[in-house]
């Protein structure tokens, strides 16, 4: 960022502009710097305007001829989900969920009404510091990467670790997590996991739990739409794949997880 | 999602056992001669042993001499006699996994009942030692399921231990803020932080649904923390939490946008993304700082799917438990941080006292069906309890050495059901106690002091009351030491047993009386003193019967103020009555205070006389023995009668100090009668009648009283209750409201009680009330 506003101050923006539309919580923070250094004014944008209008704006618009919106059909079943187009024409309400580092819950009524519902500080920030500090991984990218080789199962404690299968009397699958990094508590455990297995399991930790966030919010504010933006899913089908999957499978196919191509 | 785990305090899962611990079993597993029922909840690391007992103890019972005329000759009004009673008491006990061997073993050796064929059990770890319990044991394991357990046993706390409840509150001096039975404890949302989280909605006893739950709970916190910190146990990583500062890991949201996001109003200081900080900055982080960070965010993220949850099914209450917040002040703020965040204050973090041996209580109460459990009252006894937090030593200076990681709760069988009084204003808002001394450090003070000092007297009252028994004086010592210790706990814990208040201070020394045998250390004291009384009783009605209406009445309130004096629960007139033993009726009534009264609404009260039709029926509570009920309310409940007035007079099952007891009350209101034909004929017809209040307490508890006075005073359409005494109308009831008029009277035998309400002592209380319409 400093780069781009010294860059701004080199080409000499400001002769051109006095002003730059600008939004994220960086245009608070850098506003300063581009006064300072690159001469320009900032016009600060609310970010959550932008997003709002920019997911129905993109929609409308299309890509490539092709709906911009898409879903996962068959999301409990491995072999058969596929990713499908979702017309959006009639896109209210919905619940729009933006992973950044954070996430913010936003429930949409319409172009100018909206509300932020809730957030979490549990989001894609909260999965990339986790993994730095456990895996020493030093970008996103990595980490993802490391996620997609391993296997959470070894680092969290399942349904079935427990009961030895499903538990009947409150209806829980077997392979449903009881608790994330609920092995850890053992030493052995600790010592038998790689890299790989832990970036897995926070990586499906936090999906999940923005999933079951997200599904609640929608419950509460009466919407069965729940669109998933943010820097987090870019090159993350993971946990696209896992958020459609926990949305379908624990709202009983209520709910429906839909995914932007160019978020 | 299961309970696995535990307190830290063992090695956690992979333990072995430890049979090198020598228990001392008399303290520990008290009465197993006698227990049968055993459950067990183990789990994680800690192990909930539950066996129900009888205990056989020693009661004074009182009994009429024959009345062929030769009665004339007996000094005393009646015999007593000492007598076996026996009473069921629930125990359970809490310890580390490591003993369990140890203490089947002992079990083993002292089980004499062999009915007992099952054991019910219930928790993660039933699975890993039903061969061990089988083996050693020689019974059936059967076991329970874990939350129908938990379910059970937190409906049967919630129902049955006062000030079971409480919330947690940061910064205040009372950190625990207990809160009062509500008559109806349903719908609630119980959140299980064990491992994982269960969320469960409670609708009715039998009728709770599995709600939601979360992956990220207790084992997270656990595992993740060890990995991040390399500190194994779960008591050091909340240490560390306590120490550290998560904003070194977090990004804020004024990190994010230099200062607060005005437009949504979201505060500079709030979390925008929890370990933030550790995915852009190449640096090392501290253990605190890291461990504070994962206790926020698994806190924040459990409140808020609990609120979510609690909006979604519309409830209000959540009671939070499991090994995640068992006795963790750190886990329980920023829990109720959390809930008051995310609801904004709709919803309130609650957290219960027992919440350590709801498995074990339900566990218990599935194998104990046939004696029907639920059916009865219970009373938690403080003399067997061990209180909250007992074994947390690095939270609490004064502690118990190793083997005080035992932990212990007791709750005896009540012999009659207790419920409101029906003529409680609002049964969910009624406090009966007019001070808490765990807000009031000042008061605390003072009464925690009063009863030390008290202590020596109780001694010597006890073993006087036993001459013939060879092991009074050591029983007696026995007593000392332990009520002593209870005092001390309380100092330094006053939320060890729910809010501490006088109430609480008198029935636990009356526990601990009971505990070593002295059942009625007063018996012969009002033995004589109700004999003295009956003495008197015809000249003090001849004289009140020479009075005119007006005179007679203010002698009448000024006699039942008279009789109030004489308490042998206060030092000052316990001394006075020590050294004088010629101090009477007329000696008490010189020390009244002249009116107008401290609290003084006697016009009001005679208006009401004059003006007013006669009362339907009172409810009397009587206080003390002799003089007090003999010569202050008899004559005063013979007037109501004359008047036309019906009379329940209500007495104490079993003995408080010298207060007089239901079957004490009997044999005076029959000697009486036989002098008194106004008496004799309203015992004759049923309008004066004598009942229990189902307490042994020298306070009183109106919302928890024995049913049949209930039943009673609804039958009779009671519409003036009468409340006598210091203990009854001040340290508790002094703001007690009801559906119908009251009167509240008593006189103020000590200094610094009467110099806090702006009198001075022998300072008259007379508070006569009419609810408004």
């Amino acid at each position: 960022m400093p780069a781009f506003i010294q860059m701004g101050s080199e080409k000499h923006f400001s002769s051109l502009h006095t002003t730059l539309c600008a939004t994220g919580g960086g245009a608070y923070k850098f506003e300063q710097d581009f006064r300072t250094v690159g001469d320009l004014q900032l016009c600060k944008l609310d970010e959550l305007d932008c997003l709002v209008k920019g997911v129905l704006y993109i929609d409308s618009v299309g890509f490539n001829g092709d709906s911009e919106c898409y879903y996962f059909e068959n999301p409990t079943d491995s072999e058969k989900c596929q990713k499908l187009p979702f017309n959006l024409e009639n896109p209210y309400p919905l619940l729009l969920v933006n992973i950044g580092s954070g996430v913010s819950i936003l429930a949409v009524y319409s172009k100018d009404n909206y509300k932020r519902v809730t957030g979490t500080s549990l989001g894609g920030g909260t999965f990339f510091g986790l993994c730095c500090l456990l895996t020493g991984c030093s970008t996103f990218e990595e980490a993802l990467e490391m996620a997609s080789l391993g296997d959470s199962t070894k680092v969290d404690k399942l349904v079935r670790d427990i009961y030895g299968g499903d538990y009947e009397r409150f209806g829980l699958p077997g392979w449903a997590v009881a608790s994330s990094f609920g092995n850890m508590m053992s030493k052995e455990k600790r010592e038998s996991v790689s890299k790989e297995d832990l970036a897995r399991a926070t990586l499906i930790t936090i999906t999940n739990n923005i999933g079951s966030i997200a599904r609640m919010c929608a419950l509460n504010e009466n919407i069965n739409r729940v669109v998933f933006v943010g820097n987090f899913l870019r090159i993350n089908t993971i946990s696209m794949r896992l958020l459609a999957y926990a949305l379908d499978y624990w709202s009983k196919g209520q709910l429906k997880a839909l995914f932007l191509e160019h978020e | 999602m299961a309970e696995r785990g535990g307190r830290g305090t063992s090695s956690g899962c992979d333990s072995s056992l430890d049979k090198s611990i020598t228990l001392p079993p008399d303290e520990i597993f008290r009465n197993l001669e006698n227990a049968k029922c055993f459950a067990i909840d183990i789990g994680g690391s800690l192990t909930k042993l539950a066996y129900y007992s009888t205990v056989q103890h020693k009661v004074a019972r009182v009994r009429s001499f024959d009345h062929s005329g030769k009665d004339i000759e007996h000094e005393s009004p009646y015999e007593i006699t000492v007598q076996e009673e026996i009473t069921a008491r629930l125990h359970f006990i809490k310890f580390e996994n490591t003993y369990i061997e140890t203490c089947l073993d002992f079990i083993k050796d002292h089980l004499v009942n062999t009915e007992t064929k099952v054991l019910k059990a219930t928790g993660g770890g039933a699975y890993k030692f039903k061969d061990l319990i089988e083996k050693k044991l020689g019974l059936k394991v059967d076991k329970e399921d874990v939350m129908t357990c938990l379910i059970k046993g937190c409906n049967f706390v919630l129902k049955n231990i006062p000030h079971e409840v409480f919330a947690y509150q940061k910064d205040s001096d009372t950190e625990f803020r207990f809160q009062t039975n509500h008559p109806n404890i349903f719908p609630y949302l119980l959140v299980n932080i064990g491992s994982g989280v269960s969320i469960v909605k409670v609708e009715t006893g039998d009728k709770f649904e599995w709600i939601g739950g979360s992956s990220i709970g207790g084992g997270t916190f656990w595992g993740l923390g060890a990995l991040l910190t390399k500190t194994k146990k779960f008591d050091e990583l909340l240490q560390l939490a306590s120490k550290g500062q998560h904003t070194n890991v977090d990004m804020l949201v004024k990190d994010v946008y230099g200062g607060a996001y005005q437009t949504l109003g979201l505060s500079g200081n709030l979390i925008a993304s929890s370990f933030g900080k550790s995915a852009t900055a190449d640096k090392e982080f501290s253990k605190d700082d890291m461990a504070k960070s994962l206790l926020h965010m698994i806190s924040n993220d459990i409140g808020q799917l609990a609120c979510l949850y609690a909006k979604l099914h519309n409830l209000h209450k959540i009671y939070f438990g499991g090994f995640f917040i068992r006795g963790h002040p750190v886990t329980m703020r920023t829990i109720t941080y959390s809930i008051n965040f995310f609801s904004k204050g709709e919803v309130q973090a609650l957290f219960l006292r027992h919440e350590g041996y709801l498995g074990a209580i339900g566990a218990f109460l599935k194998g104990a069906e046939q004696d029907n459990p639920n059916e009865y009252s219970w009373g938690e006894n403080y003399a067997g309890s061990s209180g909250l937090m007992s074994t947390s030593p690095d939270l609490c200076p004064m502690q118990r050495a190793r083997s005080g990681t035992f932990d212990m709760f007791e709750m005896d069988r009540l012999e009659r059901p207790l419920v409101n009084l029906p003529l409680l204003k609002d049964p969910s808002t009624y406090i009966p106690d007019t001070v808490d001394l765990t807000d009031d450090a000042m008061a605390r003070k003072y009464w925690l002091t009063c009863f030390e000092e008290a202590l020596d007297g109780v001694v010597k009252r006890a073993m006087a009351s036993q001459p013939d028994s060879t092991d009074a004086a050591e029983r007696a010592e026995k007593f000392r030491q332990k009520y002593w210790n209870k005092l001390q706990t309380l100092r330094q814990q006053p939320f060890a047993y729910g809010t501490l208040t006088v109430r609480s201070l008198l029935d636990t020394r009356e526990h601990c009386l009971n505990e070593f045998n002295f059942p009625d250390p007063y018996s012969k004291v009002k033995q004589k003193e109700n004999g003295i009384a009956l003495k008197c009783f015809p000249s003090v009605i001849e004289s009140l019967d020479s009075l005119g209406w007006e005179e007679r009445q203010f002698a009448l309130v000024k006699g039942l103020l008279a009789g109030n004096v004489f308490d042998w629960g206060a030092k000052a007139v316990s001394e006075v009555l020590e050294s004088e033993p010629q101090f009477g009726f007329e000696e008490a009534k010189e020390k009244l205070q002249e009116r107008p009264w401290l609290e003084d609404s006697y016009s009001e009260w005679i208006q009401r006389l004059k003006e007013g039709p006669p009362h339907k029926c009172a409810l009397i509570f009587a206080d003390n023995s002799g003089i007090d009920i003999i010569l202050g309310v008899f004559p005063f409940v013979r007037e109501l009668l004359s008047r036309g007035t019906e009379v329940i007079l209500a007495c104490n099952s079993g003995p408080a100090l010298n207060d007089v007891t239901y079957s004490e009350s009997l044999i005076v209101t029959e000697r009486i009668a036989a002098m008194d034909p106004i008496i004799q004929s309203a015992l004759m017809e049923e309008r004066l009648l004598l009942v229990q209040t189902g307490s042994s307490s020298p306070c009183l508890d109106l919302s928890r009283l024995d049913k049949g006075l209930a039943l009673l005073v609804r039958e009779r359409k009671t519409d003036l209750v009468i409340i006598e005494g210091m203990g009854r109308a001040i340290h508790t009831n002094y703001y007690a409201a009801l559906q119908c008029e009251s009167l509240k009277l008593a006189v103020i035998k000590n200094s610094w009680l009467a110099d806090r309400l702006g009198g001075k002592i022998f300072s008259v209380i007379f508070k006569y009330e009419v609810p408004r319409k």
